[in-house]
């Protein structure tokens, strides 16, 4: 028994406590807001876990991008559209809940099963350890050059697409008074085009 | 529990299992749109901690899985990038993150 081995059990014992906790959180605290932190926690108990599998750099990426990034994009979006609105009540929601309990209890059943009565080729190679950063680096830039370069013309699609769509609809200058309009503070008050509005009487 | 052997594989399967399922239900149950996203996201680092914990026990010298987790994350930036950006437009329309009432395309 080794004090090494010992330390990774009980740091792999609090981050999988912290993961599991963090996530059913995420899914089920009523307080959306609540959710959102706590999907940052899980994002770096993922981290952690990532560095118990000698995984340094992909740790530091999980913590730039999930906790820096899709975090508080999240956090954005939540104050963006945080409106008080009581939901209203659907029929049979405790069925789909029970329901769909059901189907992920036995797609989680089946994944134990699957991953106790698999023969993985154990032990595998040695682990390189601290050298994965460099080998990370060899393979960006020889065998996985092409989705590297694919994954940043991705990237630059998803941001164009993600102005393009967010985008609020202000006129340089209004069309009826003709009077310029500030481009970034001023949202014009425009009809939503998709409300369901009561039915209007017919006029003959 | 035995604390001198190192931490088996299936640990990390099993880990990934649960938190994919949570992220399915979460994904089916949800009611805000914002939650959905985020159980999208518990998904994708459930496959993270899959490809994760292959790369280091059966892949250790050529670490593809660590290569496949770094692709996998960009993809995820952009799509919550979109996913909130299809969001906002959509409250501009709707006025609501309820996804019950997300229905114009249903029937």
């Amino acid at each position: 028994m080794t004090i090494a081995s010992t330390t990774e059990q009980i740091c792999f014992l609090v981050l999988s406590a912290t993961l599991v906790l963090g996530s059913l959180g995420v899914v089920l605290l009523p307080n959306i807001v609540y959710s959102a932190f706590l999907l940052g926690g899980v994002f770096l108990s993922v981290a952690g876990l990532y560095l118990l599998l000698n995984a340094s750099f992909v740790a530091a990426a999980q913590v730039l991008v999930y906790v820096g990034a899709v975090n508080v994009l999240i956090l954005f979006a939540i104050m963006l559209v945080n409106k008080k609105e009581d939901l209203s009540s659907i029929p049979s929601l405790l069925t789909r809940r029970l329901l769909s309990g059901a189907v992920c209890l036995g797609l989680f059943i089946l994944l134990i099963r699957v991953a106790f009565t698999t023969a993985w080729p154990l032990p595998g190679p040695a682990s390189i350890g601290e050298e994965a950063t460099v080998r990370i680096g060899e393979h960006f830039f020889s065998d996985y050059l092409l989705p590297f370069e694919l994954a940043s013309v991705l990237l630059l699609m998803a941001m164009i697409g993600a102005i393009v769509l967010a985008r609020r609809d202000v006129f340089a200058s209004d069309v009826i008074t003709g009077e310029p309009a500030d481009q970034g503070l001023i949202e014009k008050a425009r009809t939503p085009l998709l409300i369901e509005r009561p039915k209007q009487s017919q006029t003959p | 529990m035995d604390f001198s052997s190192p931490i088996p594989l299936q640990a990390f399967l099993i880990l990934a299992a649960l938190l994919f399922c949570i992220g399915v239900w979460g994904l089916i149950n949800s009611r805000n749109a914002v939650r959905v996203l985020m159980s999208i996201e518990l998904m994708l680092n459930a496959v993270n901690l899959n490809l994760m914990a292959f790369s280091n026990y059966v892949d250790g010298q050529l670490i593809r899985g660590q290569v496949f987790a770094i692709f996998v994350i960009t993809v995820a930036a952009a799509e919550a990038a979109v996913g909130l950006a299809i969001l906002l437009s959509l409250y501009r329309n709707r006025e609501t993150v309820d996804m019950e009432r997300f229905n114009l395309l249903r029937w």
